[in-house]
């Protein structure tokens, strides 16, 4: 084989390669890519019917309850808007009320969102980022949900 | 007082860096001999001026002086020894130290075992790691000092994150480091053959040990990592896809193609500048790696604190040297010329198929981890990737990859006549097969195609792994002669393509045959799984240096025997009011059997009843010993004999660099 | 030149990692800047008089801001608005999404930096302002513009470089 020929064979392996990745790459992302959203777009009928999305927002003080076996429900609520979340399993350790976390699931015909997934951060503020973008918001700056989490916190300190 | 002495050592190293970079410049251009042996001197006085600020630091921990800022966010004084020690490296500032540290020790390895490398050739890797020591040194001095005093001192210490108050996590970092930092050799060593022009089969065996070193380091560190995950996340999980795991993954993927193609590049003297090329791309993923998670543009489990300012120097860092590096790529690797011929069916070309298979998956997993931030950059709003992503893109690519494995050990250099080694290859593929769906069965009584393709693959591996280490001893007339002239760098392989096989095993059997369940117990009830059954006999208090923990008690039955009793905890720790997750975990060598503590039902009554995550892992354990077998592997093959007398005449300089001052 | 595609692409990378590091979603412009602050009438803190709308905001710049009791961001920033009240910067308080009895109990654990406080117990001037959180402050002109808002608490840096100008010019 020559060199050109031997070239030529190495670009079209590699091209073959990088074709076959792509291809499979976006059937993948087609399938599985979820967007992110807070109750508002919920609300707002972003999500489409029966697709998987990320919910972040924060536990309203007071939501949760429980029921038979391992199921819960809780309200979450970003700025303005709040939706009912129902789940059946396990809550991760930093799951609180008035905590930021991100549940991930589909919306219900009823309008509730069922989760199957819900996941608190391990984070020094306990918001992930996305969450925080998504409530416009920091430690200096909060919103109305904040206000349940501020009292309880204030509660526990007394 | 220590803080202090620290931070000076951190800005003398800078300094030493600097000489590191210039001097022996200066030499290259105007051919100066004592110019160039500065390099040497300067790296060793760097690496005892890291040394230095490394244990001033370790020294403030241990002595609990929350006046450092590093220290006071990062320690307690409840804290235990052996972590406040680790606690060094357990967040950001103190990380970077311990990176520069290695960095300075590789460097210093390196002008240590390097004396007989031309001098032109050893001068020019150092400085090129010197300059990368200096940009990590003004990195810590101006974004992340982790000297700086706080005022006023507080009386206690916030405490280091209870998810890394852990055995595995004391030691997961450095040696995940170890390999980052390793792949900064190689780098080196690739832009010193840009910069002389000569990357010949002395080159490269200079450079493979070096390489091989920091492939079986970055290895280890994963495994490590995936280890601690299973055991401190409480999630049953190996493995996530998180960015920060790719971050690591995707160097390692990039380094396993490096070290294939290395090969090729000694035996051959073909590929020479595509293993250029994938040794800056190595170094480029492990500081893109660095970026990712240290500036908060990716969202992950284990980013660190995010600050823009450090994404910023990193990313401009990044810009300069990997820019630096690809510019004199394209500008010199035309000179690079290969010799020889490839042929397809032979084990360069299937070495080559192999590379076109890892690079495939690493920038499969790249635009993963990037997608996010493309879609978010073009406002086109907030998405995730998820496992199934990963899991699409990388076991199709890994598939064939494998296929090759046992093809490649078979097939000669040069030429292989793929008719002859089919033949030859049919007794362990049809072994395989049969395996392949008896096992399963046998086992675990079910299975399923993919789940047979698996075994399948990870068998092949397993079967074909050994072929070349036979074949050597059958070439001696008795065994024990053939053992002892079996190379290093033959058991390496060997035993790295074994662990490979037994890693595979591990995953598709534990993603095959794994069970979990969430239930809800109180005391006295029991949860049945896979014929165990697990009896839960409440929880009670107890109480840790640092922390007071729910323990909990299950004891585990089989047909009425008892197998195990597993004491799965549930820690506060109240400095930092965190809660974490200790497992429960009976380890066997063909399954696992893990518990994990959810919560109480009821909050205020923790005397009730509990949920609780059960799992049955079978050949779990499968998964990591492949990894610590890689490791081995890599250090065997590093000793190889031939990279010992792999020396140059102490007075022969090459030749290339007067080409480039030309 | 194929020796020349990867520093191509990793140009590309680059530019795309350093597009999402630059990129902040936070910032977003306020859409009422440079428009007139919108109608709205509140009862004082307490129910009691007096009374707040747009009228009594008109004929000199004043400083509006949202403020609450539960809303930590709010205590960082009090100092300085207490400093410049002190100078005689005429600021408005409108406690958000508050209790009466809390809001007047923080003021007076903390000290009032406000000429009138009004109440928002329910949040419905804040959704006409675009109030989406506490504390926010909005610096208005003599004719009842609005022409900057602080989100997040007011720092001295912020008050120095983007209010004080304001400010004074607004006056003349």
């Amino acid at each position: 084989m020559t060199k050109r020929q031997q070239r030529m064979m190495a670009v079209g392996a590699l091209v073959l390669g990088i074709g076959a990745a792509a291809a499979l790459g976006f059937t993948a992302f087609q399938k599985n890519m979820m967007y992110f959203q807070t109750p508002s777009d919920l609300i707002a009928g972003k999500a489409s019917a029966g697709a998987k999305v990320r919910l972040g927002g924060l536990v309203e003080k007071g939501s949760v309850t429980r029921g038979d076996g391992l199921t819960v429900k809780f309200r979450m609520a970003d700025c303005t808007n709040v939706v009912n979340v129902r789940y059946d399993g396990i809550l991760p350790d930093l799951f609180r009320e008035g905590q930021g976390i991100v549940a991930t699931g589909r919306l219900a015909e009823d309008g509730a969102f069922v989760a199957d997934e819900v996941l608190a951060k391990h984070d020094e503020n306990y918001m992930p980022p996305d969450l925080a973008d998504s409530l416009k918001t920091d430690a200096g700056h909060s919103c109305a949900p904040f206000k349940s989490a501020m009292q309880s916190a204030k509660q526990t300190e007394q | 007082m220590f803080a202090e002495l620290g931070h000076f050592a951190l800005i003398l190293a800078l300094a030493a860096s600097l000489l590191q970079v210039l001097v022996p410049a200066y030499g290259l251009v105007t051919r100066n001999g004592r110019a160039l042996g500065v390099a040497s001197s300067a790296a060793q006085a760097q690496f005892f001026l890291m040394l230095t600020a490394y244990l001033c630091l370790t020294y403030c921990f241990i002595d609990k002086d929350f006046s450092v800022a590093y220290v006071a966010a990062n320690s307690h004084s409840a804290l235990p020894l052996m972590y406040r020690i680790s606690a060094v490296w357990g967040a950001h500032e103190g990380s970077f130290l311990l990176w520069g540290l290695m960095l300075s020790g590789w460097t210093l390895a390196v002008s240590i075992f390097n004396r007989r490398l031309p001098q032109d050739l050893a001068a020019t890797v150092l400085a090129v790691l010197g300059f990368i020591s200096m940009g990590f040194l003004l990195f810590m001095l101006i974004t992340s000092n982790p000297f700086e005093r706080i005022f006023p001192v507080p009386l206690e210490g916030q405490d280091l994150n209870p998810l890394l108050q852990d055995p595995g996590l004391i030691i997961h970092p450095p040696t995940l480091y170890m390999g980052y930092v390793g792949l900064s050799v190689a780098f080196a060593f690739a832009v010193a053959a840009l910069i002389t022009g000569k990357l010949d089969s002395a080159w490269v065996r200079w450079t493979r040990p070096w390489t091989t070193a920091a492939w079986a380091f970055l290895t280890m560190g994963i495994t490590l990592g995936s280890w601690w995950a299973y055991n401190e996340l409480g999630w049953g999980g190996w493995w996530f896809w998180d960015p920060v795991e790719n971050a690591s993954f995707m160097p390692w993927l990039a380094a396993t193609a490096l070290i294939h193609s290395l090969a090729v590049t000694e035996k051959r003297g073909l590929l020479k500048s595509w293993t250029v090329l994938l040794a800056i791309l190595c170094f480029a993923l492990s500081l893109l790696g660095t970026f990712l998670t240290r500036s908060g543009v990716i969202v992950s489990v284990h980013a660190f604190a995010s600050d823009p300012a450090r994404g910023v120097f990193i990313l401009s860092f990044l810009a300069l040297v990997v820019g630096g590096a690809l510019t004199l790529y394209a500008w010199r690797a035309p000179k690079l010329a290969s010799e020889g011929e490839l042929k397809l069916f032979s084990r360069e070309g299937l070495l080559l198929l192999n590379n076109v298979f890892l690079v495939t998956a690493c920038f499969g997993v790249l635009l993963g981890t990037l997608y996010p931030l493309v879609i978010d950059a073009f406002g086109l709003g907030k998405i995730s990737v998820g496992p199934p992503y990963f899991n699409a893109i990388f076991f199709p690519l890994m598939a064939p990859l494998f296929v090759l494995l046992g093809l490649g050990v078979f097939t000669p250099w040069k030429r292989g006549n793929l008719r002859d080694g089919l033949r030859r290859l049919r007794v362990p593929a049809l072994f395989a097969l049969v395996a392949a769906i008896a096992m399963p069965f046998a086992l675990q009584g079910k299975s399923s195609l993919v789940i047979a393709a698996g075994v399948w693959l990870a068998l092949w591996t397993l079967a074909t792994a050994p072929i070349e280490l036979i074949k050597r001893i059958r070439a001696k007339p008795t065994f024990a002669a053939g053992l002892l002239s079996v190379p290093s760098s033959t058991w390496g392989m060997t035993l790295a393509h074994t662990g490979l096989g037994m890693w595979m095993l591990g995953v598709v059997c534990v993603t095959g045959y794994g069970i979990e369940r969430d239930v809800r117990l109180g005391a006295g009830q029991e949860a049945e799984l896979s014929g165990f059954v697990f009896g839960f006999e409440g929880v009670k208090e107890s109480k840790g240096p640092n922390f007071v923990s729910d323990l909990g008690t299950v004891v585990v039955e089989r047909n009425g025997s008892a197998i195990s009793t597993l004491e799965p905890e549930k820690r506060l720790y109240p400095s930092q009011g965190s809660v974490m997750t200790e497992t429960g975990v009976d380890v066997g060598p063909f399954r696992d059997l893990y518990v994990a503590l959810g919560e109480p039902i009821d909050k205020a009554n923790i005397g009730g009843d509990w949920s609780l995550r059960l799992y049955y892992k079978p050949m779990i354990r499968f998964v990591w010993l492949g990894g610590v077998l890689m490791f081995i592997g890599g250090l065997c093959s590093m000793m190889d004999r031939r990279y010992r007398l792999a020396r140059a005449p102490a007075t022969q300089r090459s030749t290339g660099h007067a080409e480039v001052l030309a | 030149m194929r020796f020349a595609i990867p520093i191509v692409l990793m140009l590309g990378v680059l530019a795309l990692l350093g597009f999402g590091l630059t990129h902040d979603p936070r910032e977003v412009p306020s859409p009422l800047i440079g428009k007139p602050a919108p109608a709205f009438a509140l009862p004082g803190l307490g129910g009691t008089p007096p009374q707040l709308a747009n009228a009594d905001l008109k004929g000199r710049p004043v400083l509006v801001n949202f403020f609450a009791s539960w809303c930590a961001g709010c205590r960082v920033e009090h100092p300085v608005l207490m400093q410049l009240a002190k100078e005689g910067i005429e600021i408005i308080g409108i406690d958000y999404k508050d209790t009466d009895a809390d809001g007047a109990q923080w003021l007076q654990r903390h000290g009032n930096p406000y000429r009138v406080v009004a109440a928002d117990l329910q949040g419905a001037a804040g959704l006409d302002w675009g109030v989406y959180g506490v504390p926010e402050t909005y610096v208005l002109a003599a004719d009842g513009t609005i022409l900057f808002k602080q989100i997040g608490p007011v720092t001295e840096q912020v008050w120095r470089e983007k209010m004080a100008p304001l400010m004074a010019g607004a006056k003349s």
